[in-house]
């Protein structure tokens, strides 16, 4: 009878970790999923912007044009453990500059490295999955041309369950959106280039949407803010409730992105002088697009307090 | 002796809750002063913006304001003023004072040189309010939090 048991629990065991092996499995774009393109560094260059990568990838504390040396190395610090951004220099052994437009890609897009192991979803690859793939040629070919960087950053400090990355294919499979962008036929192309630029590239609902216990957004409360991931405070409400930036106009919110002022002139801080420093670098349209879109979002009131 | 071991104790206590009550005023005077700057941004933003004419006065106005908020803002953060008053204040104030202190200091220096150079066009007004906004931002990056 024990034996029996025994047996037929070794067996569930075997059965259970090949579900789980099987549907942790990386999802990774296949090269023939990859568009046709001649990649531009010049529109790389714009698109870098837009992501914002030099905010977590460039040196801590950073300045100027240094954020153009993508060192890694700024820390951190979730309830998971302390995540240290890698380097991404075009450095061939430390930095990302060996990497084929492919692999570049399923980085970016699918959190998957070129080795074949997920990335922790501090890297924002959930809302990167809707960037467009041109685009993201367009990125690689650009940050081929920024300096490389010999040094390698310090590896994650996460601990026992969070280090087992196959786990993260769980995490991928309940919280990441399947789908692609897609225009929404019943607004404007001004909108659609808005919506775009916020949830795909500018990655804004990473900060501004709160999360569930295990880190996966509550697209239903989308842009309601959220307690700051990474220390004190909290990340503000930037839906058109009262709570949040109703009162704001769109010229309002365009500016805002342009100078790091609000309507009543204080400055943003905090993490987001460094989401400024990118919108600044967009055209004025762009950043009315992102302004018109975010007044058209589902209003929702604050969360919580931190 | 016990009597002054009273003394001692009553003016401690005393001194003690002066200190509690000075911090929530200090809170509540450091906020009217950044208030004060950013009414001073904003009628400086006007300007740059197009918004509204160029007027000498009302730039002078403006940096004069910040360098008078300036001079005095970095004392408006003793010890006991971390909490309370729905502050937006960073700990990293208390915990890295010298590099606030440099901050404050960076940003009075910034308002000095502009108003020993008082701008005669919206061009030059430009840069110096470039300049001296530019504060705004490096400062808050580090030093404020919201709630």
């Amino acid at each position: 009878m024990l034996r029996r048991l025994i047996f037929t629990g070794l067996i569930l065991g075997i059965i259970g970790l090949a579900v789980f092996w099987f549907i942790t499995a990386p999802q990774q774009l296949a090269a023939d999923e990859l568009p046709n393109h001649t990649a531009n560094a010049e529109a790389g260059a714009y698109v870098f912007s837009a992501a914002g990568c030099a905010s977590c990838h460039a040196a801590p504390g950073a300045k100027g044009d240094d954020k153009l040396i993508l060192a890694g190395g700024q820390r951190f610090e979730t309830e998971f453990g302390t995540f240290i951004a890698p380097n991404i220099s075009s450095d061939k052994s430390s930095g990302i500059g060996a990497w084929t437009p492919l692999e570049f890609a399923n980085a970016v897009t699918r959190g998957v490295s070129p080795n074949g192991s997920h990335y922790y979803p501090a890297f924002p690859y959930g809302s990167y999955r809707l960037a467009k793939l041109t685009d993201i040629l367009d990125l690689k070919t650009y940050m081929d041309t920024l300096p490389a960087v010999a040094e390698p950053a310090p590896a994650n400090e996460v601990a026992f369950p969070f280090n087992v990355r196959r786990g993260l294919g769980l995490w991928k499979l309940l919280f990441l959106n399947s789908e692609t962008f897609a225009d929404d036929p019943g607004v404007s192309a001004h909108v659609n280039r808005g919506a775009y630029l916020v949830n795909a590239l500018g990655h804004c609902a990473e900060c501004h949407t709160p999360r569930n216990f295990l880190g996966g957004l509550n697209h239903d409360q989308a842009f309601a803010g959220a307690p700051n991931p990474d220390g004190k405070g909290f990340i503000p409400n930037i839906t058109p409730h009262s709570d949040g930036i109703a009162s704001w106009t769109a010229e309002d919110i365009a500016y805002a992105l342009e100078s790091g002022f609000t309507p009543a002139f204080d400055s943003l801080g905090g993490s987001m002088t460094a989401v400024v420093d990118n919108t600044s670098k967009l055209t004025p349209e762009d950043r009315e697009a992102m302004a018109a879109y975010l007044k058209t979002v589902a209003e929702h009131p604050r969360t919580s307090t931190n | 002796m016990k009597n002054l071991v009273k003394l001692a104790v009553v003016a401690g206590l005393a001194s003690a809750s002066t200190m509690a009550f000075a911090a929530g005023d200090t809170i509540a005077e450091r906020k009217a002063m950044m208030k004060s700057v950013g009414a001073a941004t904003g009628a400086s933003a006007a300007m740059v913006k197009g918004q509204a004419d160029f007027d000498p006065r009302v730039a002078m106005l403006a940096l004069r304001t910040m360098n008078a908020v300036a001079l005095g803002f970095a004392d408006k953060f003793p010890v006991g003023s971390e909490s309370g008053g729905k502050t937006t204040a960073s700990p990293k104030i208390w915990e890295d004072s010298a590099g606030f202190a440099a901050a404050v200091a960076k940003f009075e220096a910034d308002t000095a040189s502009a108003l020993a150079a008082p701008a005669a066009d919206l061009d030059a007004f430009k840069a110096q309010f470039g300049a001296v906004a530019a504060n705004c931002s490096s400062c808050h990056q580090d030093y404020r939090v919201k709630n």
